[in-house]
């Protein structure tokens, strides 16, 4: 139902003595252990990542522009839709995510920091050390990963110098997501003001709690995986060779065992934050809440027995293939849910088109045409013919894009005049979405009738008969790589200036985190809220 | 790039946004949707994709029809006043049970097909097919009868990095090969399918096939097509520099037609394709141009240790600092016919002739600055066979 709660901001009003200020200079970063300094060096981080991995792609596209080889290798081309997929992956979505977890859930929680602050420190500072592991392995002999970012045996022991950089990545990337997932759970267990119940938490908070389970579950299978691959190449194990007793194929089961849970790490909480913003802008009580919460854990623990519809060319027997086919098509059901419920919250209310709504509203279509996509990869004999074509590029990216990336987008232009006390220029905000949501459609959509007509995903170079969708799709590409400028100089400017924020922002927003000033000061809820 | 492929470029680039804003029906000639294909299975699977598209189609007319109409009658501007409701039992026992209704009547069809497709019986031939890096390899059971299939040579010379030749000049730019696989029309064919170094995946979307090849493990899958013709599909599975070019040509012969190949393969005679495309024909004259071992160099080697001979380290080692080409010929003739164990190096000994293999052993030994002097002769390679 949501919490309610008495205004608190009248605390914040007193002389403001009793709080430390931020340290000044690199300290204050280096050695944070403040949530919210914490989350902005997660979110500045993932913004950053998200233009690494989108040059990437822009050379991705710009070699798929026309047939031939024009620019590039295709052993490079290789390096870089890999890394495109890990950077874009771990370095984008998923801090982005954990930055807004840091910087929202202690405040919609009602508590004074994360639980572990100091372990908080560590496992953001653990990534830029990742990444560079990863980003490096472009200057290395062999060059960076080229077998995808799934990694598959035997084409991944093909990697040259970057192979173990690639291993210990990983690893420093998995211990970074498990601290993570740890304090936000202990965080949630034992930080809530008093009253808050669990079935009154904001569904941001709930989904990223169930999310938090699956990263603690997921994350050190996929480390298991890469260890296996490890001993595999340089201790003489032979886990997924052959010649030695072992199958490639189980590196598979394994990965999609870590793999298909992370598609909903990267999903659940976008899940939440649209759940936050819709009820908002339609001046309307989220409808079902309960059923929200529900959905969310029955997605969460269906996603644990579907991996193997990743792979159901891998030849199966025909059990394991309806198994698979029964389970993937069942998630459809709280998935259905959930889109059901966002629709039944905006009828009849009285529903405005901020920035964040706009983003909200693109995420529940866009999202949902991903869902339908997913639906039709779920049934096992057509997905013989979808399966590894651009049609699976283009389901996935209508998920990860307006959905993970839009509801992230959705989030920040929420909560940013919440975190720097400016108003967010509309007019400019509003040409970035309007920008973000054409080029997207324009960028993936041809990937359907692509992947349909026989294009197989991953090629460097095409036959002539998929010219034309290829080159619309780079141009949307190109669009949609330049209107995210735009994006940094909105954020930039916010950041900087302009029209003071109220505190409650928006038009009587639900939630804790409106009871405090804008900008938050440094410490909030040093003592506990009141909730009636 | 040619200036014509220059102007058409431009002319594309125009056409498409104009088409984009304001007629998407121009691109009707355009392949949009998944192919019939010309087997039973195919054209099931066929149907199953438009029935569960439709299905797609029909729900999100539905549900975005109901957030349209919210968001044009449900907005501030027109004066709504928000409602206060937040739960409806009913409302939501309802939209959980008609999506299992739907789901269930989807799911019947599907394990069907499924079920057939599984369903190995009485097939009446049995063809082998490994995947190399970076071409297949095809074994009639029972005949004599097995070749490699490797990307046509237009294609190959047209593909390379800034070649300067324009793909839409090559017919069937990257989907031809030099043999294809033959087969006879209206018979249940056995495909086992694997590999002999990373995974592959044999995809042929007019059959409905896609199957992994696995090293070490053996996939069956079987397709029978109802019609003739040339059909063509691609590798599917990620599998390195080369996978975007190693095609699959399917020639879907009569039966007599067939059996009339099938009988002069297994006796070793050079059959010129009964099916074949312009392409292949060129092909055959094209071995007896005596192509050079720079050119041969450069087909069947160049894709790993690249025409400049410095590889891709480590998996592709670089051939202008190997101790193999500057040593002693017996052992470099060795591993380019009988390849090296436990590594991508494939042996060619079944792939090229003597001449062309004597020709690129001699190529390597005298190119890139080696200038051994070393000249290897086609009789060399027959006494090392």
């Amino acid at each position: 139902m949501g919490p309610e709660y008495e205004a608190t901001a009248d605390q914040y009003q007193a002389d403001d003595h009793d709080h430390h200020g931020a340290p000044s200079g690199i300290k204050r970063w280096l050695f944070s252990t403040n949530h919210k300094d914490i989350g902005t060096m997660y979110l500045v981080f993932s913004l950053l990542m998200f233009f690494v991995g989108g040059t990437m792609i822009m050379i991705v596209r710009a070699e798929l522009f026309q047939p031939g080889l024009q620019f590039v290798d295709p052993a490079f081309f290789n390096q870089m839709t890999t890394m495109h997929g890990l950077v874009m992956v771990f370095g984008a979505i998923m801090p982005a995510f954990v930055g807004l977890a840091n910087w929202m859930i202690p405040m919609m929680v009602g508590a004074p920091d994360m639980a572990l602050p100091r372990m908080n420190n560590w496992s953001f500072w653990l990534l830029p050390v990742g990444f560079t592991f990863l980003v490096a392995t472009l200057f290395m002999p062999g060059g960076a990963p080229a077998a995808g970012w799934t990694m598959y045996p035997p084409l991944v022991l093909q990697t040259g110098d970057a192979f173990p950089f690639l291993v210990f990545a990983v690893h420093i990337l998995g211990a970074s997501s498990i601290m993570g997932a740890i304090n936000i759970i202990v965080t949630i267990m034992n930080m809530r003001a008093p009253k808050m119940t669990l079935l009154k938490m904001p569904l941001f908070v709930w989904t990223w709690f169930i999310t938090a389970f699956l990263l603690l579950a997921a994350m050190p299978v996929f480390a298991g995986a890469v260890t296996m691959l490890l001993f595999d190449q340089y201790f003489g194990t032979h886990f997924f060779n052959a010649a030695g007793g072992g199958d490639p194929v189980m590196f598979q089961h394994i990965f999609w065992f870590f793999g298909h849970p992370e598609v909903y790490i990267m999903i659940l909480p976008a899940f939440g934050i649209v759940s936050e913003i819709i009820p908002t802008f339609a001046r309307k009580p989220l409808f079902g809440y309960n059923s929200m919460v529900y959905a969310t854990a029955s997605i969460a623990v269906l996603s644990f027995i579907v991996w193997a519809h990743h792979m159901f060319t891998v030849g199966m027997p025909l059990a394991a293939e309806l198994f698979f086919m029964f389970s993937t098509m069942l998630i459809a059901v709280p998935t259905g849910v959930k889109v059901f419920n966002w629709i039944a919250t905006m009828w009849r209310g009285s529903m405005t088109f901020e920035t964040p709504m706009l983003f909200s509203l693109a995420f529940v279509f866009l999202f949902t045409i991903g869902g339908f996509s997913g639906l039709m990869l779920a049934i096992t004999p057509v997905d013989f013919q979808y399966h590894d074509t651009y049609f699976v590029v283009a389901h996935f990216h209508y998920v990860l894009v307006p959905g993970s990336l839009f509801g992230i987008m959705a989030g920040v232009y929420y909560w940013l005049p919440k975190w720097t006390g400016h108003v967010v220029d509309e007019k400019l905000a509003k040409t970035h979405f309007w920008l973000s949501a054409i080029f997207v459609n324009i960028t993936f959509f041809p990937q359907h009738f692509l992947g349909l007509a026989g294009m197989p995903r991953r090629i460097p170079d095409y036959s002539t008969q998929f010219a034309d969708f290829n080159m619309m799709s780079s141009l949307g590409a190109f669009g949609f790589g330049l209107s995210q400028l735009l994006f940094v100089y909105i954020v930039y400017r916010t950041v900087k200036g302009g029209e003071k924020a109220s505190s409650e922002v928006w038009d009587n927003p639900k939630g804790l985190e409106w009871t405090v000033p804008s900008p938050a000061p440094h410490h909030t809820f040093e003592t506990a809220p009141e909730l009636r | 790039m040619t200036n014509s492929s220059g102007f058409r470029l431009v002319g594309k680039i125009t056409t498409l946004l104009g088409l984009m804003i304001i007629a998407p029906s121009a691109f009707a000639d355009m392949v949009l949707n998944l192919r019939r294909g010309v087997t039973d299975i195919s054209q099931t699977v066929y149907e199953l994709h438009m029935l569960i598209l439709w299905v797609c189609v029909v729900i999100a007319i539905v549900v975005f029809g109901v957030m349209i109409v919210s968001i044009v009658l449900h907005r501030r501007s027109r004066g709504a006043e928000a409602a206060s409701f937040s739960h409806s039992t009913k409302a939501e026992l309802i939209w959980t049970i008609i999506p299992v209704i739907i789901l269930v009547w989807m799911a019947v069809p599907a394990a069907k097909t499924l079920v057939v497709m599984e369903d190995l019986r009485d097939s009446e031939m049995t063809i082998k097919i490994t995947g190399y890096q970076w071409r297949w390899h095809y074994s009639y059971l029972g005949t004599e009868v097995d070749f490699f299939s490797t990307l046509a040579r237009s294609s190959n010379i047209a593909r390379q990095l800034r070649s300067g030749v324009d793909p839409f000049s090559v017919e069937n730019y990257l989907l031809d090969v030099d043999k294809p696989l033959v087969v006879p029309v209206d018979t249940k064919i056995r495909l086992l399918i694997t590999s002999s170094d990373v995974i592959h995946s044999w995809w042929m979307p007019s059959f409905a096939v896609k199957k992994d090849a696995i090293p070490g493990f053996i996939n069956e899958v079987w397709f029978k097509a109802n019609e003739t013709g040339t059909f063509r599909g691609q590798c599917a599975e990620l599998c390195g520099r080369g996978h975007g070019f190693m095609p699959i040509v399917v020639d879907v012969l009569s039966q007599q037609d067939y059996a009339a190949w099938i009988d002069a393969k297994d006796r070793g005679e050079t059959v010129a394709m009964v099916d074949s495309t312009a392409d292949t024909t060129a092909e055959a004259p094209a071995a007896a141009r005596e192509l050079s071992g720079e050119e041969l160099y450069n087909i069947s080697c160049g894709a790993c240790h690249q025409a400049n001979g410095q590889g891709l380290p480590p998996a592709f080692p670089g051939l202008v600092d190997s101790a193999v080409v500057d040593g002693p010929v017996a052992e470099h003739i060795d591993i380019v016919m009988n390849g090296r164990v436990g590594t991508a190096m494939v042996g060619f000994s079944t792939q090229l002739s003597d001449a062309e293999l004597a020709a690129i052993i001699s190529y390597e030994r005298n190119a890139w600055g080696l200038n051994s002097g070393d000249t290897v002769q086609a009789s060399d390679i027959a006494a090392a066979r």
